[in-house]
């Protein structure tokens, strides 16, 4: 019996299916999850994933959240499922505050596409155990609205909580306050991130790194208790 | 253009002498006549709409027809090629079942207008016209060219166009692959924003724009009926630019990249459930175009009911519906049986999905507008028996002066020093340096499947996870070569892109082209035309891959300039595992640099005399196309065998440019020894065609050697992958620090 893993394709949803792909590549089963659809199929685990769903339009993952199946995400995430938001996932996570904070346009303007040196601040969570604290990872980053921001207040919180969980090293590529790539939920099961672990998981494939494939063994040792 | 009563067919017949604007919609006074002779009466307003929007250059290729005849008269025999020109893009067959279609396209004259929504809606127009042939899209690349890159226009223009197509290209989830970004003065005013696609399916997958079966339904689906782009292809594409004339801002479309990704699921859902008998996106000329190519391609004719089209606008007259060209919509027709889940995936996804017309068994295609027929045409008058003309051509008288004016004889580099400098001066050149400030703004990664993608020779793309089955595809194109020697010029665009291709290990098997000239009204350039065409149509048959499709752009002038000559080649390449293949970057110090080819004092239209001496003039590199088959027979055996571990091509720079690449990419030096029998400046600068370099690790350089000379490819040890410098030995050193200091501030420092 491996862990069944859940991908939601929201309409605009972009890397749903190679966030399948890493996912069978971990050795789990993905499962496809559609945006009007409530029903999670009884996944043990939930991946909402990068893309530029309903467009981005008013304001990115501000439609997405509202979507039926994020009804039943935002109330087991609460009970304790876990939830990855990669990129535009992430920004739903947000809206959906799942996830404190919110996401803004890039502080240079432009989309920026690169491969990001990132510190894992956090190897705790579901989805990074298989990191040891401290370690540095490449993992491409692709986005448009990135410039993750937070009020004083909870900024400070987060990093008291050891809530960050990825920072940006060398370079901040969109301006995120505090260098922040990512973080996590006060229990740990909700996680995300900028940066696309699913495109850094095949040798041959993309920057040719598989810094990224750690995310999804975790979560599957997590689930299954190998 | 409403006028009241409705323009019908019966109206039309019964006031014959009605004046219509045919002048205002592009059409000149004998393409009218002709009009009125084919229908034996005056058009309707409607139909009038039709023909000036399909006979316009855009559509019809008038001027360019009679020309890209010989891409099909020498079309070299190929048992790859599955569905070839006159389709919405061709299709080559890349074994194990996959079929792979690929096209490039202009959106030169929107782009300048409205550089994002002209370059966005490019990407979006290529894109259809893969998914109208049944494939899922899996990568775009972007030929870009523009004016001079320190000129105020070119700051207006080029951020842009780079964010019209990472803003559209990203969003619908297609990895950008490769392209090139090349600035000359001659595109000033007149930038070339090509677009391409490749798409991936199944042979039994492949769809054609036909609508045959009478009773079978048409289906237009995707967004409402908006009024942009109305008279894009004929007013805007088909014109040169003029001061005097209105801003043609409205004729310029607006994309919308959400409503096309769903467009792409929604239209592969429905391939995969066997729904689609016939499909055409609407592009150029919108309706028109989609109902006249479909009802032509088809056996019967069609009835299309106008009312029915969603609208945005719903003053929209019926001659501005048909001519409108509002992005991401397309036109498919389905058995009657199978329209409810037809509508049924459309509604799925979101969808907006309107039964507009049928299929008929006449051969007349009918279009009907508050209950009265406004249409009533043979399609094929209309979609494919356009004008065709015989434009008159002759050689410049200029050109045989431009050919005289000697790049060779230019002052070369006295020193060491001087040599240095100039080096610096290249690497660093607008031309020659990075762009990764451009092509960070498009996604790389998206759909897992990029094994290469710029600034590598070309992008790949693995097609079957199983198997590491992949495709690799180039553009390549060089407007100074083509303008001292059109002939050889369109053949060295095409070596260079069979070239790349072939570096990364892939096998070039295919072509798509797009031709982007000046005005086909003056001689001089209608020549430039006529000798690239037969110089490619040519080349094109002897490396034996034939031209499956492409798009022609003219009146890339401003009043009397027109731009150089610009034949750019999109080369589609095979390669069995992706595993093989072969990167720019050198890999591991102490590998042996080996000069594949023969390096000759060739430096007409080269980087140097642009960068260096700001000339143009003399010979462009000599073709030598058996050289360039058998150098690319070579790479790919090295690729698969693993002889070599990095290979880049020579082309504009030449050999110091492309080790400075590979060097800065793997982070590792260079020392390079000037062989014997030439002078380090021609070593360094040349650009003689059918070259390339490449890094053999040492236990294979018996093996390598013995391949190149079994085969007879003059192959010379030049060097080796060394340190923390490129070094050319007894003449100068540079560090990489400082090498890449110059080559990637160039970019930021101009448009940041």
């Amino acid at each position: 019996m491996t862990a069944r893993i859940g991908v939601v394709t929201f309409p605009g949803s972009l890397d749903d299916r190679d966030t399948q792909r890493a996912i069978r590549l971990a050795g789990a089963e993905p499962v496809a999850l559609w945006h009007k659809d409530k029903d999670l199929q009884q996944v043990d685990a939930v991946v909402l994933p990068g893309g530029f769903s309903y467009g981005d339009y008013l304001r990115a993952g501000a439609i997405s959240r509202f979507s039926p199946v994020m009804e039943t995400v935002i109330e087991q995430a609460k009970a304790g499922l876990p939830v990855l938001g990669i990129c535009n996932g992430f920004q739903v996570l947000t809206e959906a505050h799942l996830l404190p904070g919110a996401m803004l346009g890039n502080n240079h303007l432009h989309f920026i596409c690169r491969d990001q040196k990132l510190r894992v601040e956090n190897a705790e969570t579901s989805w990074t155990s298989d990191y040891e604290s401290g370690q540095e990872i490449h993992i491409p980053l692709k986005n448009m609205d990135g410039r993750y921001v937070a009020d004083e207040y909870t900024l400070d919180k987060l990093e008291a909580e050891g809530r960050v969980v990825f920072r940006y090293l060398d370079f901040n590529p969109n301006g995120s306050l505090r260098d922040i790539a990512g973080i996590t939920n006060e229990a740990g099961n909700v996680v995300g991130l900028m940066p696309h672990p699913e495109h850094a998981v095949e040798p041959l494939i993309g920057t040719g790194r598989t810094d990224g494939l750690p995310f999804f063994t975790s979560i599957l040792k997590k689930l299954v208790g190998a | 253009m409403s006028r009241t009563p409705l323009d019908t067919v019966e109206h039309a017949t019964a006031t014959p002498d009605v004046e219509l604007p045919w002048a205002e919609l592009g059409l000149k006074k004998d393409e009218y006549e002709r009009i009125v002779e084919i229908l034996g009466r005056r058009p309707t307003g409607a139909e009038l709409a039709m023909y000036s929007v399909m006979w316009s250059e855009h559509c019809s290729y008038k001027s360019s027809k009679v020309h890209l005849r010989q891409f099909g008269e020498k079309a070299p025999e190929s048992d790859a090629l599955l569905v070839g020109i006159g389709e919405n893009a061709g299709v080559v067959d890349v074994g194990q079942g996959y079929a792979v279609t690929f096209k490039v396209e202009s959106h030169n004259h929107p782009s300048y207008v409205e550089p994002y929504q002209g370059a966005a809606t490019g990407v979006g127009g290529i894109v259809r016209d893969i998914i109208a042939m049944g494939a899922r899209p899996v990568a775009v690349v972007d030929p870009l060219r523009f004016g001079a890159a320190d000129h105020p226009d070119t700051k207006r223009v080029l951020p842009g166009v780079v964010a019209g197509i990472g803003g559209y290209g990203n969003c619908l989830g297609l990895p950008n692959i490769g392209g090139e970004v090349v600035f000359d003065a001659c595109y000033q005013g007149n930038p070339l924003v090509n677009a391409g696609a490749i798409g991936v399916m199944r042979h039994e997958d492949i769809h054609l724009a036909k609508a045959s079966g009478a009773g079978n339904k048409v289906i237009l689906y995707g967004a409402r009926t908006g009024g942009d782009g109305i008279g894009g292809a004929s007013i805007l594409a088909s014109e040169t630019f003029d001061d005097a004339k209105p801003s043609k801002r409205p004729a310029v479309q607006v994309g919308d990249p959400f409503q096309e990704k769903l467009l792409i699921e929604c239209t592969l859902e429905a391939f995969r459930e066997k729904l689609v008998v016939g499909i055409q996106d609407l592009g150029a000329a919108g309706l028109s175009c989609a109902t006249s190519e479909l009802a032509s391609n088809g056996s019967g004719g069609m009835r299309v009911t106008l009312d029915d089209v969603p609208l945005r606008d719903s003053t929209l007259s019926p001659e501005e519906i048909l001519m409108s060209e509002s992005q991401e919509r397309m036109c498919a027709v389905v058995e009657p049986e199978k329209v409810d889940r037809f509508l049924e995936i459309c509604a799925k996804w979101d969808v907006i999905a309107t039964v507009i017309g049928e299929v008929t068994d006449g051969d007349r295609l009918e279009i009907y507008w508050h209950g009265g027929k406004i249409v009533d045409v043979d399609p094929r008058t209309v979609a494919h028996e356009g004008p065709v003309y015989e434009r008159p051509y002759a050689r410049p008288q200029w050109q045989d002066e431009l050919q005289a004016d000697d790049a060779n004889k230019l002052p070369r580099p006295a020193t060491a020093e001087e040599l240095k400098e100039q080096v610096l001066k290249l690497v660093g050149s607008p031309n020659q340096a990075s762009k990764s400030w451009i092509t960070s703004q498009y996604d790389h990664f998206v759909q897992g499947n990029t094994v290469l993608a710029q600034p590598e020779d070309s992008g790949m793309i693995r097609i079957d996870e199983t198997s590491g089955l992949g495709v690799a595809i180039a553009t390549d194109g060089n407007g100074r070569y083509a303008k001292l020697d059109p002939y050889a010029g369109a053949q060295l665009a095409l070596a260079e892109a069979y070239r790349n291709v072939a570096t990364t290990g892939a096998k070039p098997l295919a072509v798509s082209d797009c031709l982007n000239f000046g005005s086909p009204e003056d001689p001089a350039v209608m020549w430039q035309f006529a000798e690239a065409v037969r110089g490619l149509a040519d080349a094109c048959l002897q490396l034996g891959t034939p031209v499956t499709g492409g798009n022609v752009s003219l009146y890339n002038q401003t009043g009397d300039a027109a731009i150089h000559p610009t034949p750019v080649v999109a080369v589609l390449g095979v390669i069995d595992d992706v595993a093989r293949r072969t990167p720019v970057a050198f890999q591991e110090h102490g590998q042996l640099l080996y000069l594949l080819g023969d390096t000759r004092e060739e430096f007409g239209g080269s980087a140097w005399s642009q960068v260096v001496h700001d000339h143009l003039g003399g010979l462009p590199p000599r073709v030598d196309l058996e050289r360039e088959r058998l150098l690319g027979e070579i790479l790919i055996s090295a690729s698969r065998d693993g002889m070599i571990d990095s290979a880049h091509d020579l082309s504009d720079g030449g050999l110091i440019q492309a080790v400075v690449e590979s060097a800065l990419l793997g982070g590792k030096g260079a020392r390079l020894i000037v062989p014997d029998g030439l002078d380090a400046f021609t070593f360094l600068f040349s650009e003689s065609a059918g070259r390339a370099i490449v890094a053999v690790p040492r236990s294979e350089e018996v093996r390598f050697n013995d391949m190149c000379g079994a085969r007879g490819l003059p192959a010379t040890r030049v060097g080796v992958v060394d340190g923390e410098t490129v070094e050319v030995q007894g003449k100068f050193a540079l560090t990489l620090e400082e090498l890449r200091k110059v080559h990637e501030e160039t970019m930021p420092a101009l448009l940041a």
